[in-house]
């Protein structure tokens, strides 16, 4: 169970040890052709991987661009006046998105670890909370996000109750911690059943309370866990923020359909649709760093 | 001497498996009791229920006369005189071996931060690991780990320490120094109770040594008579084949 402080001598010792580490006799014969040959392969690799990747763009590029309706598809998905007119809208809608999303993830990783929480509670006394937490987590697992947002966007303010708020921003948003905190508990709770009994053991012998257990010994240890499973949702997280368009909040889909009512030109969707994918490549690569890292501390010194 | 501890007709089972059939077992301040026994004759279960881990199945454990295992007592309370080591070591790999020793007494006892830095250091000194305070327990090996785990332990100022095979995940050349503190520990007069593979140490530190057999207390003792001169066939046995293992 090691943790994240500790940094895994990485790329600097693999050098230092091909490199000869000082104080090491010189190289022998046998590791020296051992090193030329591992060099040789991995030049080979990369000509390899470097020349098939090539080639297939070629193939796709051809393909695409001699398809008989390509003129066609060009001028309506791809068309570069339509973007520059559309994309000041658009960016201006992706920006309600990164709110949705900020606002929103902070809900969901307050609401999703409480419902981890209560979800794990032993004991006779915790049943109702138990049985709330799971119910909870059923109904808005197993319900389409965006009957949640209907149910909500529209059903909320059908009522008029005094002091509901009534702006798609706030409902749309609230459909989206609803639906995504159930997904969130389930991790943290993966999370939470992973730290190994003895750790609980070792701490309630200690005198802690239940409560302070959970808090200082095993939640720390859980969300470290689940971090690369929660950086993997929060990824998901980022796309279907646009789907608040649904409720006519003008976000950057709704901007780019808008846009596409007005001039009957698609290209808005696709300029919304890159928008999001960059918003989405830094936590990706986020995602992968920790994942890499995690992999990393569970098994130093492998290659393979 | 006033029994600290006093184990009456303990029953304890898991499933069908019953592990404990009445057990007694008395210990007295600053007495040092070892439980000896083949694997699965309730060494661990005992001081499990002991620490209140595990719920007992019938008779009582008194802790300084009180009846410990009555559901009404508050359990955390009970826990919090006692001090535990286990074979895993059990160390929380998330925390600096500083924070190890000083949570309980922060978090649990409402000592001061600073307060329970200065002993936890003069703790961690006396096991010989001052310069480790701040590292985190997997870059410690095992021995250390045991050690950091018994100050740990022993940060809380329990009335009896309970030793689970504390040194049963230990690489040989590791014993020793584990041995060595517990040995100071004991010299120093706590009472300690630890279930141990390790006849040897038995033999030097204990006061009494208990050989559970089949859920029972078979046979107990000083060390010499038990180890030396069991009256039981079965302790006769289980002592041959620890010597034939080369472990006395």
């Amino acid at each position: 169970m090691a943790l994240r402080r500790r940094r895994r001598p990485g790329p600097e010792l693999t050098a230092s040890l091909t490199g000869g580490a000082p104080g090491l006799p010189a190289p022998s014969q046998l590791e020296l052709d051992r090193r030329a040959f591992r060099a040789r392969r991995s030049r080979r690799s990369t000509l390899v991987a470097l020349v098939s990747t090539l080639v297939f763009a070629v193939v796709v590029y051809v393909g695409v661009t001699n398809s008989p309706g390509w003129p066609r598809v060009q001028t309506t998905f791809f068309s570069l006046s339509n973007a520059r007119e559309a994309f000041p809208d658009i960016l201006r809608g992706l920006w309600l998105n990164v709110q949705v999303l900020v606002i929103g993830g902070l809900c969901v990783l307050v609401l999703g670890l409480g419902i981890a929480v209560l979800r794990t509670l032993r004991g006779p006394a915790f049943a109702p909370l138990r049985l709330l937490a799971t119910g909870y987590v059923d109904l808005f697992r197993g319900m389409p996000l965006i009957i949640t947002l209907y149910l909500v966007g529209f059903g909320l303010p059908a009522l008029r109750l005094q002091g509901l708020p009534t702006s798609p921003f706030v409902l749309g948003t609230l459909a989206i911690v609803l639906t995504y905190s159930a997904y969130v508990a389930e991790v943290f709770r993966a999370g939470i059943e992973s730290v190994h009994p003895s750790q609980r053991a070792a701490a309630r012998s200690l005198g802690l309370s239940h409560r302070q257990t959970t808090r200082i010994v095993v939640l720390p240890q859980a969300v470290r866990n689940v971090t690369p499973a929660l950086l993997n949702d929060f990824v998901a997280l980022q796309k279907d923020v646009g789907l608040i368009s649904v409720l006519g909040a003008v976000d950057a889909v709704r901007a780019a359909q808008i846009e596409v009512g007005q001039t009957f030109n698609f290209t808005p969707y696709v300029v919304a649709g890159l928008l999001f994918v960059l918003l989405a490549v830094p936590s990706a690569r986020i995602a992968d760093g920790v994942a890499a890292r995690a992999r990393r501390r569970q098994q130093s010194g492998s290659v393979l | 001497m006033s029994a600290v501890l006093d184990v009456r007709g303990v029953v304890k089972a898991f499933g069908d498996n019953v592990v404990l059939r009445g057990v007694d077992l008395s210990v007295d301040e600053h007495q040092v009791v070892a439980l000896i026994g083949g694997s699965g004759s309730g060494k661990s279960t005992l001081l499990r229920c002991t620490s209140l881990l595990e719920t007992v199945d019938d008779g009582q454990v008194l802790l300084d006369g009180e009846d410990v295992t009555d559901p009404r007592v508050d359990a955390d309370a009970v826990r919090r005189r006692l001090g535990v080591v286990f074979q895993a070591f059990n160390l929380f790999p998330h925390m600096t071996v500083l924070d190890n020793v000083t949570l309980a007494p922060t978090v649990v006892h409402g000592r001061s931060r600073a307060d329970a830095r200065e002993e936890a250091h003069a703790l961690l000194t006396r096991i010989g690991l001052a310069d480790k305070a701040g590292e985190y327990p997997d870059r410690l090996s095992g021995g250390q780990q045991q050690r950091v785990a018994i100050a740990r332990a022993l940060a809380v100022h329990p009335r009896v320490l309970l030793l689970d095979e504390i040194t049963s995940a230990l690489d040989p050349e590791l014993v020793g120094e584990v041995l060595r503190v517990v040995r100071e520990v004991a010299a120093q007069g706590m009472t300690i109770v630890m279930a141990t593979h390790e006849m040897g140490f038995a033999k030097q530190v204990a006061d009494t040594v208990c050989f559970l057999d089949q859920g029972v207390v078979l046979e107990s003792g000083p060390p010499e008579q038990v180890l030396g001169e069991p009256v039981e066939a079965r302790t006769r046995q289980f002592l041959s084949r620890v010597i034939d293992a080369g472990r006395l």
